[in-house]
């Protein structure tokens, strides 16, 4: 006797009906909708804890890889817990993974539901509670999965399936054509509903199906559990056949009665664990709104669109932040699976192990260790037995070297620090140092990452990704964007972009992006020394500056002293991006801002000065005198006279020694200054010249003292003897003649 | 003579009637129809019932299951989002009468929420039931008809928290003449508050607990803002007698994008992200921005609305707050408005009353 469970796959309505189907039928073979070389995997299922993946892939080949997820709620995963348990051997019955990875194996795994298409076409946004009204609560009805059957093959009317779909059926007959030539007699089939009418109907002959299914494209593929979450199996992760609410459906199938009383009272207790005032009162009375809804759209029960508006307008007042809170926390939900610890090595550690053979740097043990005694090595040290720390120096421009730091880096940014950097010998960005140490513990955060992919690198792109826009502050972000380019991850670098750019937009202060912009510039130029594609950074980069030219002349006002030199530092960092940025048209607006700001007295007097000299410098003042002067006048006080002059000749006293003009202003300014106010300024004057190194020092006064009184005795030339050193010039400049 | 505005229940008299005659769904008591046909007469059936409100289809269920369960209803929005207009259409509907309104002000006395007394009376015959003056509170409770109240958070706090009774006890009592009014079956209060405005009397928690809350949203798309704010541009220019201008769908479609942009903190493209300013941002203000452009255009412009006509009313609406405002507003100038390509004369006119 066969009996094929039609369900919806992830429907908690379905995996009640089966595992009440199941303890009914009590089959002695199960075959389940999956891929066959699974079949040895099911008897590591008992030390899993859902959520947790059948990952199948091609090793080697991260691109080609598929996941059939399974949830507590997850009939397919009720049919392996029951077979498990009462010792009933469980068989796959879809398309091998070996055909279906194949590169022309077929394409994308059927994501049809045809369930919520049957709940769509009677008007309701929910597939389970129209299975729960229509199917579970029909009477009369023998079995629901007669129903189910009944309604698929008048949706299969006339329908004739693609190529891949119908070389599934024919395998999955193939299979269960096996299973009774076996010598089972009661055998349960648990597969999507919409397979059912292929495989309980009349079946087409042997020959038809041999015939499909011959000389399809094979490659090798290998399968492993992997751990997974509910976020993941959420639709908004990317995955097809994904469900958008598993935290409820893991609710419906767990409760034990009241789901709606249970659930908003849960709701309740969130809400409250953040702080908010939420009663008892609130829970009755949203659970009050939910029925009234419910009778409103003429629903027999309340669903989760139902309980999630009685939570909105009752338990969170209207607030959308609140309801965005339950839905992440209650309705999608955050469990995290486990896999045994005897379950086989995932991809992700077999990827690993490949790129340390590949990249001969591998987590050694002691006799390894003395095997294997590489150049790198430069010294080994015990530091726990078993363990052994040792350090590695990298050349980047070997590719084997830069392929190790890229490996390392990016394991860092997995939670990995195998490796730590060190301060690296010489100069130069060319070289890398670090220390290597592998722990246990290592493996077991791979494990837990294994759901975010398949290899190193697309489980790092992906944790980046997952991380990036989450509660990061600007500069956090700024340094992802550096360690991305360190650990070529091109994959992530659109992500991380989007979210820096959102964080600076949004950042009212303003000195967090002059903090982060020096640091996207400076990966912008070294991601075009190492040819990685950093597009985008630049953009990035231009909008932050505007973003500044725009908030800096209202953060300028009013600083302290103290606040002012920490600007200053944050200015000048923000020049010299500019300069590096390579943009003409950005950095005349941002000389023409700090002009304005000059222009509009205001700001603190060493903020002044600084932004003068950098105009200065950069050639865009022609009044620098004038400037100087006004500054320096008796309107401003000597205090702030001081601080603008502090900020003006900060970093090098060489403007002074090779200026004259300047000098006598300054000069003049001084001279012209009362004992008491001298006094005042003096240590601020000290601070400034202080600042210069010696022989600028010694310039400036020997100038001070030489042109006292402002006549400074022009050096005589001697025009016959430079006539000789005239004519070398000429020569050498090819004029001689001319 | 006519009236220069009906009430709904007036002016919608044939639908409603419609809708009573063929309603057959239970109606809960005191009701004029069923929750369904209320919520078919607020957003139209496609034909003969017209749509009062434009907007998502679970705002107006949350709200008429709410009063169905006895609990009472707080509207929520920015101004201009239609919360006063649902309240009218839904009492309308439900008790066939939408007059029973508490208009809440700062000066508005606890006599309005309770009852006040006909002095003269109280002097000549000492306190009765005939000496007293009901407010529309007490009425919707003796009746069973639905109150409105408006602006609830403009009221006083200690004013507020007098309709605590009435909505917890569903009583109201009159010590002066030691009795109550108890709240007839079918009573029940809807409230609009506006919850972007600084300075209000916020809820008490007492109070609050015994609201649902509905949030109406700004108009989703802007199409659907394009089409209010042209629409109503056009009748304000008429019933202010402005001067006939030429009005480019090209400056509403900018100024709508501009408030848009920086009501939702994001660019129309989803792309860039940016900082809303403090004020509101209103559809409204939308609409006050362009009538003074056009009236700007048609005194002493060339009678076309251009962009340096919208600019400074455009500044002020957007700059509320002087110092934040400005840095929003010089970031969205400089970051987006810049770099639009057809916005050039848009960004200079912006640019020079910024």
């Amino acid at each position: 006797m066969i009996e094929v469970f039609g369900v919806r796959h992830h429907g908690p309505g379905s995996a009640q009906a089966v595992r009440e189907g199941l303890a009914r039928l009590r089959p002695d073979a199960i075959l389940i909708e999956g891929p066959p070389e699974a079949d040895a995997l099911v008897r590591f299922a008992a030390g899993c804890e859902p959520p947790v993946a059948l990952l199948a892939h091609v090793p080697g080949d991260p691109s080609r890889s598929a996941f059939w997820p399974f949830a507590v709620f997850s009939p397919e995963w009720q049919a392996i817990l029951y077979g498990t348990r009462h010792g009933v051997p469980i068989r796959f019955c879809d398309l091998p993974a070996a055909h279906l990875l194949a590169p022309q194996g077929g394409g994308e795994r059927g994501v049809r539901d045809p369930i919520g298409e049957l709940a769509a076409a009677a008007g309701h946004d929910d597939p389970e509670r129209w299975w729960e009204d229509a199917v579970e609560h029909r009477p009369g009805a023998a079995s629901q999965f007669e129903v189910i059957g009944e309604a698929m093959a008048a949706l299969r009317e006339g329908y004739t399936p693609d190529a891949f779909e119908a070389r599934r059926e024919a395998y999955m007959r193939r299979v269960l054509r096996a299973t009774v030539k076996a010598g089972h007699e009661r055998i349960a089939v648990v597969c999507g509903a919409w397979h059912v009418p292929a495989l309980a109907g009349s079946p087409p002959p042997v020959k038809a199906d041999d015939a499909l299914l011959r000389g399809l494209p094979k490659v090798k593929a290998a399968l492993a559990w992997v751990p997974w979450t509910y976020e993941r199996l959420a639709i908004r992760s990317g995955y097809g056949a994904g469900v958008g609410s598993p935290g409820w459906y893991h609710h419906l199938f767990t409760v034990a009665d009241r789901p709606v009383e249970r659930w908003l009272g849960a709701a309740g207790a969130v809400l409250r664990e953040e702080g908010l005032a939420v009663s008892s009162a609130h829970v009755i009375e949203a659970v009050r709104l939910a029925g009234s809804l419910a009778a409103l759209r003429g629903r027999p029960l309340p669903g989760l669109s139902e309980v999630t508006e009685a939570a909105r307008a009752v338990l969170c007042e209207g607030d959308e932040l609140r309801v965005a809170l339950i839905q992440r926390r209650m309705v999608v939900g955050d469990r995290l699976g486990h896999v045994g610890d005897d379950a086989p090595l995932v991809p992700l550690q077999r990827d690993l192990r490949e790129q340390q053979r590949h990249l001969r740097l591998h987590p050694a043990t002691r006799e390894e260790q003395a095997a294997r005694e590489e150049q790198v090595v430069m010294a080994v040290r015990e530091e726990r037995a078993g363990t052994v720390v040792r350090e590695l120096e990298l050349d980047l421009r070997r590719t084997l070297d830069l392929g190790r730091s890229h490996l390392l880096h990016r394991l860092r940014l997995l939670g990995v620090p195998w490796g730590v950097p060190g301060e690296a010998r010489g100069r130069g960005t060319f070289r890398e140092s670090w220390r290597l140490e592998w722990r246990p513990e290592f493996d077991l955060a791979l494990i837990e990452s294994a759901a975010l992919g398949t290899t190193v690198e697309t489980a790092a792109t992906r944790r980046v990704l997952d991380l990036a826009p989450t509660g990061q502050s600007l500069g956090e972000l700024a340094a992802t964007v550096e360690k991305c380019l360190l650990a070529e991850l091109p994959g992530a670098l659109p992500g991380v972009l989007a979210a820096l750019s959102e964080r600076a937009a949004l950042d009212a202060d303003i000195t967090h992006l002059m903090t982060a912009l020096p640091a996207i510039v400076r990966a912008h130029r070294y991601g075009d020394v190492r040819g990685t594609p950093a597009e985008g950074l630049a953009a990035v980069a231009r909008s932050m500056l505007d973003r500044i030219r725009a908030g800096l002349p209202a953060a300028l006002p009013g600083l302290s002293g103290r606040a002012a030199g920490a600007m200053l530092a944050q200015v000048d960092g923000v020049h010299a991006a500019v300069d590096l940025l390579g943009d003409p048209a950005a950095r005349e607006r941002w000389l023409a801002t700090l002009l304005a700001i000059c222009d509009t007295s205001g700001a603190h007097g060493l903020v002044e000065g600084r932004l003068t000299r950098i105009l200065l410098d950069a050639g865009a003042l022609a009044d620098a005198e004038r400037r100087l002067a006004r500054a320096t006048s008796r309107g401003g006080g000597p205090a702030r006279a001081a601080a603008w002059i502090e900020g003006f000749l900060a970093g090098g006293g060489l403007l002074l020694v090779h200026d004259a003009r300047l000098l006598d202003l300054v000069d003049a300014w001084m001279s012209g200054l009362s004992g008491e106010q001298f006094t005042e300024v003096l240590p601020l004057l000290r601070r400034t010249f202080g600042g210069f190194a010696v022989p600028e020092r010694r310039a400036i006064g020997e100038r001070v003292r030489s042109g006292a009184g402002g006549a400074r005795p022009e050096r005589e030339i001697d025009e016959r003897r430079a006539a000789a050193a005239g004519r070398t010039v000429l020569t050498i400049l090819g004029r001689a003649h001319g | 003579m006519t009236v220069l505005r009906a009430h709904a229940e007036d002016e919608y008299a044939e639908e409603l009637a419609l809708l009573a005659k063929e309603d057959d769904r239970p109606r809960p008591p005191g009701w004029a129809l069923s929750p369904w046909a209320v919520t078919t007469y607020v957003l139209g059936d496609g034909s003969r019932i017209t749509p009062k409100y434009v907007g998502a289809r679970r705002i107006v269920e949350v709200a008429v299951a709410t009063l169905a369960t006895d609990r009472a209803l707080l509207l929520l929005g920015v101004p201009g989002t239609a919360k006063t207009w649902l309240s009218e259409h839904l009492a309308a509907a439900i008790s066939g009468d939408s007059t029973l309104l508490v208009q809440g002000t700062a000066g508005t006395p606890e006599e309005a929420v309770r009852y006040g007394w006909n002095y003269a009376r109280l002097l000549a015959d000492g306190p009765s039931r005939e000496a007293l003056t009901p407010s529309p509170v007490m009425r919707a409770m003796a009746e069973g008809r639905i109150a409105r109240v408006e602006e609830l958070t403009r009221m006083p706090s200690d004013v507020q928290d007098a309709l605590i009774t009435a909505l917890s006890e569903k009583t109201l009592p009159i010590p002066e003449l030691n009795t109550e009014v108890q709240a007839q079956r079918g009573f029940n209060l809807i409230a609009t508050a506006n919850d972007r405005d600084r300075g209000v009397n916020e809820l008490s928690s007492a109070l609050r607990r015994r609201f649902n809350t509905v949030v109406l949203p700004v108009p989703a798309t802007a199409e659907e803002e394009m089409e209010i704010v042209t629409r109503r541009v056009a009748q304000l220019g008429r019933s202010l007698q402005l001067p006939e201008t030429t009005t480019g769908l090209e400056e509403i479609r900018r100024v709508v994008t501009v408030f848009r942009e920086l009501r939702d903190g994001v660019t129309e493209d989803g792309r860039t992200k940016l900082k809303s300013p403090s004020g509101t941002l209103s559809t409204a203000e939308a609409i006050s921005v362009l009538t003074s452009g056009i009236a700007l255009a048609a005194h002493f412009g060339d009678g076309v609305l251009r962009a340096a006509d919208v600019a400074a009313g455009l500044v002020g609406a957007v700059v509320r707050e002087p110092a934040a405002d400005r840095v929003v507003w010089r970031e969205y100038l400089e970051t987006v408005v810049r770099e639009r390509p057809d916005w050039h004369d848009f960004y200079r006119a912006c640019r020079e009353v910024s």
